[in-house]
């Protein structure tokens, strides 16, 4: 990987100055948690809205000793998540992996590992829009004045007007969770599935809005608390069907069309947590049909150079 | 984990051949050259410089070759490479009264000092197609020097109005600050003209041309004039510390707009008239044009003017005039989304299988609410 393409650009992409800013605004934003901090997001070589956020906070935070773990959609092999595997392995020379445990750094996009997080690792979400309350408000100055004065009266009415009208909060991702009891904070568009594996969680969690240009943190072990009522408890999304590969009930599933007949497939998003349980022996209804198809490969794929 | 994403790495290799192939286009048509296009190309160039915030005519044109002639996804190129480079300091404003005109004419005055100067421009050709230009031809147009030359110094339009008081006044604030960098500070609101101006600048041609239309249409209170357009040649001059005296780092092409926009005055401001300023890279009078109109518009809240349409907010403008940002977000709905999706999906699904329990279990009254 020492094509002369390279030798123009800084080790992890961004020249140093760049790291040390974002550096400092995810201290800040460690400081005061759930607090968006604005940062002066940098032009990355992948469009806005594709996960720059979380590649600027990556790339200030990775080194030579890092293992990069990247999902999208719960799976790594993605094409955006390839996309930016494929980057850091270039400009930041960087180990990657698949598996969760392995990861010291794990980007992601619209999930959280099924294999919880332990201490020392760094999840680090990609954000599109960091404001909870935009939906609601579309005025940055008005919305900075809502989170300033704790003034959340208007969330709570938008929650309440959903459960009127259809009976349940009909938000079904980036579901709005309060950190450490102050800031009320967009999960980014994960599954509300997930919001129960942020709270108390033992990793840092950081947040990366590059077109919007906010950066806001979780630290480990603090609290997250998904909007509710005390009549309308929060809840997680619940399927009727085990994973159709590794038979596990406790994941969140994807919805898969095995046909044009109606024929659907439920299997686990998290592909990587899927293949571990697999390998472990486990087995889902479906699973030695979707070999036969090869919907699935048998045994676990070589790492692609 | 499946066919269909696990060939993903490979799908994506494939897709930058297939796209190379794409671009070159037939390969018995002999290729584009850079200097092809950064001299025949020009104002393609300009753009893609303006909005990528980047005076480099080679890059912007290695820029457009490679972007197959997509101007956003060019200025796009432009900007992931401008945002690596150092910065080593700020050039002393630019003087346009000194700029060598090649084109420069006002719509307020039927002659000034200095003299409309039509130069190069479209405005009076007919759009009739010049068939010639697809023919291989070895003769080169040249163009009849004038008598004299131009004067070496233009006053400004707003300069000549300014002098009698007929026209608002423009201070840099107290102490003259050094101007935010848009690049290096994220923007707050209420935003300043100095971030105001850099944020048009980059901000869509397109964008800003409707946005202006529909001032003059009547989503806006201003009637402009132009006070003068400019083309020409200024230099830059940068002062390094360890010198302490400027140097001249080259010249720029700029394209200057001044739009005079009538203003019925406050209870503390005598009717007068208002500005708005627009500049671009190369000749790029269309943009510079609306950049002006919108920047006049922006000044609504300023000026004590009721703000009620898209071009006078100025979140609205400046949050979503950005083209490298609204391509991405919009162009980002490409990703995957399936993991939302099931989630509506469960949502939909529950409530419709409640509503349809709710139906079944017999003549419930209407729900309370």
């Amino acid at each position: 990987m020492t094509a002369p393409a390279q030798q123009h650009y800084n080790y992890a992409y961004l020249d140093e100055q760049s790291k040390r800013m974002i550096r400092r605004a995810i201290l800040k934003a460690v400081a005061i948690p759930g607090y968006q901090v604005p940062f002066a997001s940098r032009e990355m070589p992948l469009a806005r809205g594709w996960g720059t956020g979380g590649m600027q906070v990556t790339a200030a935070l990775i080194g030579p000793s890092d293992t990069l773990k990247v999902i999208d959609q719960g799976a790594d092999d993605t094409t955006n998540a390839v996309s930016i595997r494929r980057f850091f392995s270039r400009v930041a020379h960087v180990a990657t992996t698949e598996k969760t445990r392995a990861a010291s750094v794990i980007q992601t996009r619209h999930r959280i590992p099924e294999t919880p997080l332990s201490a020392g690792q760094i999840i680090v979400y990609q954000v599109p829009m960091p404001e909870p309350l935009r939906k609601l408000e579309a005025s940055e100055r008005e919305t900075r004045k809502m989170h300033g004065y704790g003034e959340y009266g208007l969330m709570h009415v938008k929650l309440y007007e959903d459960i009127a009208r259809y009976g349940h909060v009909a938000t079904s991702y980036d579901y709005p969770v309060a950190v450490a009891e102050r800031y009320v904070t967009a999960p980014s568009p994960i599954p509300k599935f997930d919001n129960p594996k942020m709270n108390m969680s033992p990793a840092l969690q950081l947040f990366g809005a590059g077109r919007e240009k906010r950066i806001y943190a979780i630290p480990p072990h603090t609290r997250v608390r998904s909007l509710d009522f005390e009549d309308h408890p929060f809840t997680v999304q619940r399927w009727s069907t085990p994973c159709a590969l590794c038979g596990t009930t406790k994941t969140y599933l994807d919805e898969v069309v095995i046909d044009d007949r109606g024929g659907r497939m439920f299997v686990c998003s998290d592909s990587e947590y899927c293949e571990e349980r697999r390998e472990a022996g486990h087995a889902g209804a479906m699973l030695a049909s979707a070999e036969a198809m090869k919907l699935v490969d048998a045994r676990q794929p070589e790492d692609a150079p | 984990m499946y066919v269909a994403v696990k060939g993903g790495e490979a799908a994506i290799l494939a897709s930058y051949d297939l796209l190379a192939e794409t671009r070159r286009g037939n390969p018995s048509v002999p290729e584009l050259r850079l200097a092809q296009i950064r001299e025949q190309m020009g104002t393609a160039v300009a753009r893609v410089m303006s909005e990528g915030s980047l005076y480099d005519a080679d890059l912007a044109a290695l820029a457009l070759k490679q972007a197959q002639g997509d101007a956003v996804e060019a200025i796009f190129l432009l900007r992931a490479f401008r945002t690596t480079l150092a910065r080593f300091g700020s050039s002393e404003p630019l003087d346009t009264s000194t700029m060598r005109v090649r084109r420069r004419v006002s719509a307020t005055y039927k002659d000034l000092p200095g003299g409309q100067v039509l130069g190069p421009t479209y405005d009076y050709t007919h759009r009739l197609f010049d068939f010639t230009l697809g023919e291989e031809s070895a003769a080169t147009p040249e163009a009849r020097p004038a008598d004299a030359p131009l004067d070496a110094v233009m006053a400004r339009v707003p300069d000549i109005l300014g002098q009698e008081g007929l026209l608002e006044v423009e201070q840099p604030a107290a102490g003259d600050p050094a101007p935010t960098d848009i690049t290096r500070d994220s923007l707050s609101f209420p935003a300043g003209r100095d971030v105001r101006l850099q944020t048009l600048a980059r901000g869509d041609e397109g964008f800003l041309l409707g946005l202006a239309y529909s001032v003059q249409r009547g989503f806006g209170h201003n009637h402009p004039f132009v006070g003068e357009i400019r083309l020409g040649e200024v230099a830059v001059e940068f002062t390094p510390e360890e010198l302490g005296f400027p140097v001249d780092l080259g010249d720029l092409t700029l394209t200057e707009c001044q739009m005079v926009n009538q203003f019925a005055g406050s209870k503390h401001v005598p009717p007068q008239f208002t500005r708005g300023y627009g500049l671009s890279f190369g000749h790029a009078e269309r943009k510079a044009m609306a950049m002006s109109i919108v920047d006049r518009s922006l000044k609504a809240r300023a000026l004590g003017e009721e703000v009620v349409y898209p071009a006078q907010q100025e979140e609205f403008v400046l949050y979503h005039s950005d083209n490298v940002e609204a391509a991405g977000f919009v162009e980002h709905l490409k990703l995957p989304h399936y993991v939302d999706f099931q989630a509506e999906l469960e949502l939909i699904r529950r409530i419709r299988a409640e509503r349809a329990a709710h139906a079944q279990g017999a003549t419930m009254p209407e729900a309370a609410e």
